[in-house]
């Protein structure tokens, strides 16, 4: 393998030490920089956990309360730290129980390091106890993955992991090591792998598609900019905010790409996508050139690609080039990491403002106010709005909390509405749409982050495939602020039945427990707001709490979520009611 | 779009998986392959897979983009059959008897260009390379003296224009 991978001459432990396999997993760990894991313990991964043991000081070990809310908190962790997270778990029910976050983390480009243990390897294929074929199980939704059986390559393939999952367009990494390799004893030295021969993470720019891109920029008469994930993976914001001013170009987001630019800085004219903003969900089938940067034209963001932008040129920057011409066609891909693409064109970008087609967007952002989001921020009726729930949490938070979401109707409005004044700050599942996220991805981005205010808002659903993270919060004493809208109502699917199914709304009714007790009985303070009056003094309170804090928001019952883009429909077939 | 015969050509390292890897992309689109076939290549350490999918050209440039982008793959290509140098190869067990009390089956293995591998008084081994076509033709003949097995191998291919996956290999040396 020495051949094959390249690693680092300075980062060369110069004396190896005799140890064994499951001490090495911790020693890589280390080196790697990691300080905060999560995971769960089990029979084929005790000799690692007696190990953290053994450096519980250097390394904390965040014990959930499953091994699904193990891998959301490293999903979290990574998402405000923008390091590799980590998650353990032992082999057969464990390692399966991270499927979920395995896959999360591949769709969102997470990068996140996933150690299972395995039976010993006499026994693979036996069906010996707890084992389970998870390097079968985890290929499609690995980046990397790969099953040690000799304390030997741990080493090597440990540090293979955490280049892979960080490297290019990030992703998880499974490592499975079988009992038997944790406790052999072998003459570890570690090296940092900086290259593999048969992965090139970081395409070339070439300059002759850079040309072709400001040319057409400078053509454009209406452009526009969508903007995904890439640019807050790429750490390239600030040159990405330096593109919008110096080319006047308004600028929408996809879901996860939200906090990369302020919410209230000029270019910033929203969301697009099936519950995205209005003005430019429109004004796709309207401009005249599309800059797609570190965004992949999925299938939410675009509607019916059949009629998507299809009057405009397409200049798609991206790091993956199995995302190039995927979705959609590009007329010029600029292949390579966002922050250098997007450093290029400022170099050679013309000043310019474009008056009358961004009057067009305040224009259509003005009936939605009026149609929209006065009655979603400021309700005359008497039910609690979604709405109005996270715009107090902007008023308390300064408009600068890490804002975590779950899945659905909640998710939606907490990003339309939530107001962000800096990047990695935004933490949902976008691409799997995975509820029960939000609660353990939350513990991991107040621990990734921790000077800054957390908060998680959840339904009612999604809040109960996990709730059983309430207790590791209280042991970990994670001072984040966890708000439930419960509107009774699996609400986005009860939403789809009543405008797609004629209102028959099968199995999407929730008979709920009280969850202020339940918070009280993992030690938790909590409290119910059923009535407008009482928002603003729960919120503050809640806000001003140093310690854990659950607040239940009970809102309208039969809510929707507007602007809409029904499933398969054109961008431009947005509909307001 | 139209469907053909791609053939799809994958220089990879030879680690344990990576061949379910390759499979899960094909299995997550639905598709079947037609042949699929691993062995040495001309690079040691290298390995390659030589796939055979019946799609439409879009569809197997995307199917080619998610297989380079696996991390243990050096290099994937795909290529129309006019683009390569493409064959298969067949074995055919005839029972003996059938060898000497038929003429005829003789004048096949002949005009057929097949070998005779292995004559044993109960059967006898026949093999013959080519194309689809030709060892599907053998195939027909030989059933009515009575075939008592018949296997294919997957496709086998070279391509007429340079691969230049050496070159690939040496700039990561060179660079590192």
């Amino acid at each position: 393998m020495e051949t094959k991978t390249k690693t680092a001459g300075d980062q060369t432990q110069t004396k190896s030490l005799h140890i064994s396999g499951a001490e090495a997993v911790v020693r890589c760990l280390l080196a790697e920089g990691s300080d905060i894991i999560y995971g769960y313990p089990g029979g084929a991964i005790m000799p690692i956990y007696d190990e953290l043991y053994k450096f519980q000081d250097q390394l904390h070990h965040v014990l959930t309360r499953h091994e699904q809310g193990a891998t959301h908190a490293a999903q979290g962790f990574a998402r405000t730290s923008g390091k590799v997270g980590v998650a353990m778990a032992t082999s057969g029910p464990g390692a399966t129980n991270l499927v979920t976050g395995i896959a999360d983390a591949q769709i969102d480009s997470t990068p996140m390091v996933c150690i299972t243990g395995q039976v010993a390897s006499h026994l693979l294929g036996s069906d010996a106890f707890q084992e389970t074929d998870i390097i079968g199980i985890s290929t499609p939704v690995t980046k990397w993955n790969y099953q040690i059986t000799k304390a030997s390559e741990i080493p090597e393939i440990m540090a293979k992991a955490f280049y892979i999952a960080r490297s290019g367009r990030p992703g998880p990494v499974l490592i499975d090591i079988t009992k038997d390799a944790q406790f052999e004893t072998f003459d570890f030295i570690y090296k940092k792998c900086t290259g593999i021969r048969s992965y090139s993470p970081y395409p070339e720019l070439s300059s002759a598609d850079l040309k072709q891109a400001l040319k057409l920029i400078d053509q454009a008469k209406n452009p526009m900019v969508v903007w995904g994930q890439g640019v807050i993976l790429g750490n390239a914001e600030e040159e990405f905010k330096i593109f919008l001013e110096k080319s006047g170009i308004p600028a929408a987001w996809t879901i996860l790409g939200l906090s990369a630019l302020p919410t209230d800085h000029p270019s910033n004219r929203g969301m697009v996508g099936m519950h995205g903003n209005y003005a430019p969900n429109l004004l796709t089938n309207q401009c005249d050139l599309l800059i797609a940067i570190g965004m992949r034209f999925d299938d939410r963001v675009t509607g019916d690609l059949n009629t998507y932008a299809k009057q405009a040129k397409i200049i798609h920057l991206e790091l993956d080039p199995a995302e190039v011409n995927k979705n959609v066609h590009a007329d010029v891909a600029l292949l390579s990491d966002c922050k250098i693409s997007l450093r290029e064109l400022n170099k050679h970008i013309k000043t310019k403002t474009y008056p009358e087609w961004i009057a067009r967007f305040d224009a259509l952002d003005k009936i939605e106010y009026e149609k929209v989001i006065e009655s979603d921020l400021f309700p005359k009726k008497e039910g609690l709005t979604m709405g109005e729930s996270v715009e107090m949490i902007n008023k308390y938070s300064n408009n600068d909390a890490v804002i975590v979401t779950d899945v659905g109707q909640h998710q939606m409005v907490a990003c339309r509405y939530a107001k962000f004044s800096q990047s990695k700050s935004n933490v949902t599942s976008g691409g799997l749409g995975t509820m029960g996220f939000a609660l353990p991805a939350a513990i991991g981005a107040k621990m990734g982050a921790p000077h800054r205010e957390v908060v998680a808002v959840i339904g009612d659903g999604g809040y109960q495939m996990t709730i059983q993270e309430l207790g590791t919060i209280f042991q970990q004493q994670v001072a984040v602020k966890i708000v439930v809208l419960n509107n009774d109502f699996l609400g986005m699917v009860r939403q789809w039945q009543q405008l797609f199914f004629d209102k028959r709304y099968a199995s999407t009714e929730m008979v709920n427990p009280d969850f202020v007790t339940i918070a009280q009985g993992f030690r938790i303070k909590g409290k119910r707001v059923e009535k407008r009056e009482e928002l603003d003094a729960a919120v503050k309170e809640m806000m001003a709490s140093k310690k854990p804090y659950f607040l239940e928001v009970c809102v309208e019952k039969e809510d929707n979520v507007f602007p809409m883009i029904p499933t398969g429909a054109s961008v431009s077939d947005i509909r307001l009611e | 779009m139209e469907n053909t015969i791609y053939t799809i050509s994958v220089y990879a390292e030879n680690n344990i998986g990576l061949l379910n890897r390759i499979s899960a992309i094909f299995l997550k689109r639905h598709i079947n392959l037609e042949s699929f076939s691993t062995s040495a290549s001309e690079i040691p350490d290298v390995f390659r897979f030589v796939i055979v999918v019946h799609s439409d050209a879009e569809r197997v440039r995307k199917i080619v983009q998610q297989i380079e982008k696996q991390v243990d793959v050096i290099k994937a290509f795909y290529h129309t059959d006019e683009e390569t140098i493409f064959q298969e190869n067949a074995l055919y067990k005839v029972k003996s008897s059938s060898l000497f009390e038929e003429r005829h089956i003789q004048n096949i293995i002949k005009s057929s260009h097949a070998t005779i591998v292995t004559v044993s008084p109960e059967f006898f081994v026949i093999e013959k390379t080519g194309f689809r076509e030709e060892t599907e033709q053998l195939r027909k003949d030989l059933a009515p003296y009575g075939l008592l097995q018949f296997v294919r191998s997957g496709r086998i291919s070279v391509t007429k224009a340079k691969m230049g996956i050496s070159d690939i290999l040496n700039s990561f040396k060179n660079n590192n």
